[in-house]
């Protein structure tokens, strides 16, 4: 029997197209063997270094295979046996990947050293967690999607509960690991129902197959239901969102920025490739789905977060809020639709990890000082990290001149487009509704009494704070003013340079998420 | 007498929605933990059946995917367990209810 079959034909490599996520991969490796050899502060400083150093280098390798990929001269293609494709679409988001490894990397820094945790390990899982999004933009199979969500979340549920010491961090790995399994679960088994119905795993073929021929039956809506379950659990869209403000609010802060930009542009990587070009003929039958999801998302990220008095738990909600802004360029279904969810997570990258960089600086040593009230008087604390956060929280809020007034912008006239004005005007009141919190925090941050100059009363201030009712000796520290690291403070800088660059010289942002768009296979 | 696909495929959701309900009504966490890997190799059931079904060896060759990362998830899934419950003496879900809001 075994000398009939044919011999086995491995397919071709292209490692060249490859070369973002083996940079993230092989610098994950290499800083790993480099920490088990040497174990002193110096380590920290430079496995730093090198996680940004890695992620440039992952940035011009895409950049490259960007000019090859839109100069005409190889154009989108298929690669490794159709299993991965090479577009702008994948390019794009590949470079998003990056950038939130490069902004946690500054802004994890600072946060190892003040909390004494192991500095290698968390870079290496931080790029480990990069290139499996990496892979699941580039994935042109389920399974590969598969694969690459597995990399990115096991990752992360370890870099939630990284914070050993703390009780929160541990509990916000544990469900994050029990919910993100669950999931898992729930995306394979849509993987397996699609696979029934279309006889494929691959996304190219699944999109010819449902071209040519009519599927009827439940098999095929199971497999599209159970798919946008998975996914919608990990962009953190309502009724899928339960797991995100205890994970946001217990993770380490540096994490909790990274989770939010790289978790949440993966996600949305699979769900666009996988619901706009594979299943684009389908979609009379998605779009009331996503309809819902994105309504849904919008109104209850942003009613929940009106009455929170973490901040945290604030932003964890008005991630959820974003999330639903990004479904609206995906339930458009058209190229403007999607060419806008590409901008507001570009910008949404820059957004979050600039304020949760902000949150982690002020929440000092003990990661504790999260509520409301630590922000009270930070503009004459420190005027420049509060001019920061409050350009950040405008522009979550969707003022003009930012990047994040423009992203809500394209997403909404996207759905003008497609004629869907009731998801546009709600959108619109969803927004009116979370500049309210975004607001408050910019209130308090500047109108604040000035408690903390005055060196007294801030003790009685925060002892309303649930999280922090238990640790007194953490409330002595607290008449100082804020330490801001360096490279937290390059971090946030170059945040605020995109958020305020891209909100007045938008062309360039624009016409690369427009070409990614364009350049899909 | 060879039993039909249909049977496999129903026996596979069966699987998965015990292994569903478990997770969500269980408050043992290691319990909660096997309900995953119950859903999991339901989804590898189901899997295999449509592979036979189709004539197609891909459906096959997931399942050895979907085994190596289940035992990726254990490993971390495990260690995190541990490191929670180092300072405890049961493994109950109620007990870890520090984030809420």
């Amino acid at each position: 029997m075994i000398a009939q079959l044919d011999p086995i034909n491995l397919p071709h490599v292209e490692w060249s197209l490859l070369a973002p996520e083996l940079i993230l991969i092989g610098g994950a490796l290499a800083l790993l063997m480099a920490g088990t050899f040497r174990r002193d502060r110096t380590m920290a400083t430079a496995s730093c270094i090198f996680t940004v150093a890695a992620a440039l280098a992952a940035l011009v390798a895409s950049w490259g295979i960007w000019q090859d990929v839109g100069g005409g001269r190889g154009g989108a293609r298929l690669a490794v046996s159709d299993a991965v494709v090479i577009d702008g679409f994948a390019i794009f988001f590949t470079v998003v990947m990056c950038i939130a490894v490069a902004l946690g990397a500054l802004l994890a820094h600072g946060y190892l050293r003040q909390e004494k945790l192991e500095a290698p390990t968390f870079y290496v899982l931080m790029m480990l967690s990069a290139s499996g999004g990496v892979l699941m933009a580039k994935a042109n199979d389920l399974i590969l999607i598969f694969l690459g969500l597995e990399i990115l979340s096991i990752a992360l549920y370890v870099l939630a509960g990284y914070h050993q010491r703390r009780d929160e961090s541990r509990e916000a790995a544990i469900k994050y690991f029990v919910l993100g399994s669950f999931s898992s679960a729930f995306f394979l088994y849509g993987v397996a129902l699609t696979y029934g119905a279309t006889g494929s795993t691959n996304l190219g073929f699944i999109a010819e197959f449902l071209g040519t021929q009519t599927v009827t039956g439940g098999v095929l809506l199971g497999g599209f239901a159970f798919l946008l379950v998975g996914l919608g659990f990990k962009v953190a869209a309502v009724p899928f969102h339960m797991w995100t403000p205890d994970v946001y609010q217990g993770a380490p802060t540096p994490v909790t920025g990274f989770m939010a930009a790289a978790a949440k542009a993966a996600g949305f990587a699979a769900l666009l490739r996988i619901f706009f070009s594979a299943f684009g003929t389908e979609q009379l039958d998605w779009k009331p789905i996503v309809w819902a999801l994105a309504v849904l998302s919008m109104v209850v990220g942003s009613v929940l977060a009106v009455v929170q008095s973490d901040v945290k738990r604030m932003l964890a909600y008005s991630s959820i809020s974003h999330a639903g802004y990004v479904l609206i360029g995906l339930q458009a279904a058209n190229d403007r639709g999607i060419a806008g969810s590409l901008f507001y997570l570009l910008a949404y990258t820059f957004l979050i990890v600039g304020s949760f960089a902000t949150v982690a600086i002020v929440s000092r040593k003990g990661d504790r000082r999260t509520g409301l009230e630590a922000y009270r008087g930070l503009a004459r604390d420190r005027p420049g990290l509060a001019f920061a956060f409050t350009v950040f929280l405008l522009a979550q809020a969707g003022v003009p001149f930012t990047s994040g007034f423009l992203a809500k912008f394209y997403v909404i006239s996207a759905a003008v487009e497609a004629r869907s004005y009731a998801i546009a005007v709600i959108a619109m009141l969803a927004s009116v509704v979370a500049a309210f919190f975004y607001l408050r925090l910019i209130v308090v941050m500047y109108m604040g009494e000035d408690q903390v100059m005055a060196g007294v009363g801030p003790e009685t201030s925060t002892a309303g704070d649930g999280a922090e009712a238990g640790g007194g000796g953490v409330l002595t520290a607290v008449a100082t003013r804020v330490h801001v690291p360096a490279a937290a403070a390059l971090a946030i800088g170059l945040c605020l340079a995109f958020t305020i660059g891209a909100g007045l010289l938008p062309q360039p942002v624009i016409d690369f998420a427009r070409h990614a768009t364009l350049l899909r296979l | 007498m060879s039993v039909p696909g249909a049977w496999y495929l129903g026996l596979a959701a069966m699987l998965f929605t015990i292994g569903g309900v478990g997770l969500l009504v269980r408050r043992n966490v290691l319990i909660m933990f096997m309900c995953i890997e119950l859903m999991l190799n339901a989804v590898n059931l189901t899997f295999v059946t449509f592979a036979r079904m189709l004539n197609d060896i891909g459906g096959q060759v997931v399942v050895f995917f979907v085994l190596v990362v289940a035992a990726a998830e254990v490993v971390v899934g495990l260690a995190i367990i541990v490191s929670i419950f180092r300072r405890r003496t049961e493994a109950t879900a109620d007990d870890i209810s520090l984030l809420k809001g």
